[in-house]
């Protein structure tokens, strides 16, 4: 058992109240400050790189007495399955995974929103194969944009400390009521040591209550246990379509419920640094990392450059990014993928979205230089084709 | 970027390049700096090539992943050289004017002509020193080899201090808390606390280590 007594106290006596002390780790290592005082009942591991490290350390807060359960999967699958399992049951969960482990579950994720499981899992996002790669792309992401999960992208550790810990406050409203997922960039954060403040080690946050479960939890004491009922399973109806159309609404509108409580501890899904100039750079995780310094260079140049970057995808920003590039006259996108899914996103949210400038994008795990994203802020190269 | 000191480190899995990253970055926070530390490396295994990434600053330091324009250039094996066992190639590539290499070698290593006039070029300083024997020599094990590549470094650039360095060390294997960067790199510090019968003779060695080669590098005047 820990050392000390935890004292159980809520989500915002924890983030704002307590004494932070700063120490230089790696955000596998931010992962396991933060569930040391997560008070979570279970933990189920399966190890990919680059997340094995962070689950490994969870593992670690079990031995130390600091997590009720916690076991190592059969696969990623598995690993969803049975955290949705313990989920149903009334408990706290948390887990991890990335790239092909997030593919390989992937059935299991809409599963959670429609379950209205209260789900935080962390995706330190991998590249996908072929050809194979072990190293930071956020490809995943835009393949989880629609699966009713909400979704936080951390820029550093930092941020994953703080949006796993504030997670569990989220997703567990009797209002939201569904999984959040906290994506950092694998490597790019998880692997790296930078200064975290930390809050410290005797306290811990106030326990899940079921009770507050708008659904009910599995009770093995009243059979049958069903989140489906048979009729609109098997039948091609109205009431079919009704079911599902009321039900997937509901889902969507428990997303749309969670803004206020994601705005309490974020401030806002998104920050904004210079606003008036006429060409901002958007991105989130990494990206906005590389973009600070890309802005620093350009400013240096005389360019008046701004940054949005974007912490909330899900539910999504919509009002807030048009309101930040309201005035822009020039938009450009970094992206650690292939698709471009985050510029998709914009360009789906704002008017005359000829202004995007899609691209630098950066993927399969080379970092992306700074200078790279000058050259597309002065409109040197081409991008986005 | 301005007042930022970025350096690279490249060499083969097993020699300490990740820990050598992790040591230098924590005696640079330990100085009050700000410092970030990224390790890459492809599937574990021993000689497989493996590099590692730091960035000091006096300012906020912004940007991660691996350093394209090295001011310092650390070469932990001549093999990363002479057979192109890394990621980067050449090994000197992107490095910035005025630059400083330290290569681990027993001997000088005479580089092709278009690579020493490139070299010439960018007014690099390029340092051979014997880190593996330094570290056999004074230190009484070849894992310490990267401590004496750090030493190198200090000598040629006082980047951080040496009470910097030694509470760094001490941090990271006298400490209470494991550190975990993966299970090998935790199953090497539990060798390398084997080699030692007391961590602190551990943390004194490995002191020693890094002043041989540090004196060395200054010695040379270069």
């Amino acid at each position: 058992m820990p050392d000390v007594e935890l004292k159980p106290v809520s989500t915002e006596h924890l983030l704002r109240e307590c004494q932070r002390e700063e120490v230089f780790i790696t955000g596998s290592e931010a992962v396991r400050e933060a569930i040391r005082r997560a008070n979570v009942d279970i933990a189920v591991a399966y190890p990919i790189t680059p997340q094995s490290e962070s689950m490994h350390l969870v593992g670690d807060l079990y031995a130390e007495g600091y997590i009720r359960d916690y076991f190592r999967g059969e696969n990623e699958f598995a690993v969803m399955s049975e955290i949705a399992g313990a989920a149903m049951a009334g408990v706290r969960v948390f887990t991890a995974t990335c790239g092909p482990g997030t593919l390989r579950a992937f059935e299991n994720f809409p599963m959670w929103s429609g379950t209205r499981l209260p789900i935080v899992i962390s995706f330190m996002t991998r590249g996908i194969n072929s050809p194979l790669t072990i190293q930071p792309d956020t490809i995943e992401m835009g393949m989880l944009l629609d699966t009713g999960m909400i979704m936080l992208h951390a820029e550093n550790a930092q941020d994953l400390y703080d949006m796993i810990l504030m997670s569990f406050s989220v997703a567990e409203r009797t209002s939201v009521h569904i999984p959040v997922g906290v994506f950092v960039d694998g490597f790019f954060v998880t692997h790296t040591r930078q200064k975290v403040k930390i809050v410290s080690e005797d306290v811990k946050l106030l326990p899940y209550d079921p009770t507050h479960s708008p659904v009910p939890t599995m009770d093995m004491e009243t059979p049958p246990f069903r989140y489906m009922r048979d009729p609109f399973v098997m039948k091609s109806n109205y009431i079919s379509y009704a079911a599902h159309a009321s039900w997937q609404q509901e889902v969507m509108a428990a997303a749309e419920r969670a803004r206020p409580h994601i705005e309490a501890h974020l401030g806002s899904f998104v920050e904004q640094e210079n606003p008036d100039a006429p060409i901002q750079v958007v991105a989130c995780g990494t990206a906005v990392s590389q973009g600070r310094e890309a802005v620093r260079m350009a400013r240096e140049e005389g360019l008046e450059v701004g940054l949005v970057k974007i912490k909330v995808l899900r539910p999504a920003p919509r009002e807030e990014i048009r309101r930040a590039l309201a005035k822009a006259e020039r938009i450009v996108i970094p992206e650690f993928n292939r698709t471009g899914w985050l510029a998709r996103e914009i360009a789906s949210m704002i008017p005359n979205n000829d202004r995007i400038a899609a691209g630098p994008r950066v993927f399969g795990g080379m970092t992306m230089p700074p200078e790279v994203i000058v050259d597309v802020i002065k409109g040197d190269v081409l991008v986005g084709v | 970027m301005s007042g930022q000191t970025a350096i690279r480190m490249s060499g083969l899995g097993g020699q300490g390049v990740v820990t050598a990253a992790h040591i230098i970055g924590s005696a640079a926070v330990i100085d009050g700096k700000n410092a970030v530390v990224n390790p890459f490396f492809g599937a574990e295994k021993r000689l497989a090539p493996a590099e590692s990434y730091v960035r000091i600053s006096t300012e906020e330091i912004w940007d991660t992943g691996e350093v394209l324009y090295p001011n310092i250039i650390l070469i932990f094996h001549p093999d990363v050289i002479l057979k192109g066992k890394s990621y980067t190639m050449p090994f000197f590539s992107g490095l910035r004017k005025g630059g400083v290499i330290v290569v681990n070698s027993e001997r000088t290593i005479t580089f092709e002509p278009d690579e020493r006039s490139m070299l010439e070029e960018m007014g690099a300083s390029v340092h051979f020193v014997p880190a593996t024997s330094i570290a056999k020599n004074v230190g009484g094990t070849e894992l310490a080899a990267n401590m004496a590549m750090l030493g190198g470094l200090i000598g040629a650039s006082e980047i951080v201090s040496m009470a910097a360095m030694e509470e760094a060390l001490t941090e990271r294997f006298a400490g209470t808390k494991k550190f975990v960067a993966s299970g090998t790199t935790a199953a090497l510090d539990d060798q390398i606390r084997k080699q030692y019968d007391k961590t602190e003779k551990l943390i004194s060695s490995n002191m020693n280590v890094l002043r041989a080669s540090a004196e060395l590098v200054a010695g040379r005047g270069i």
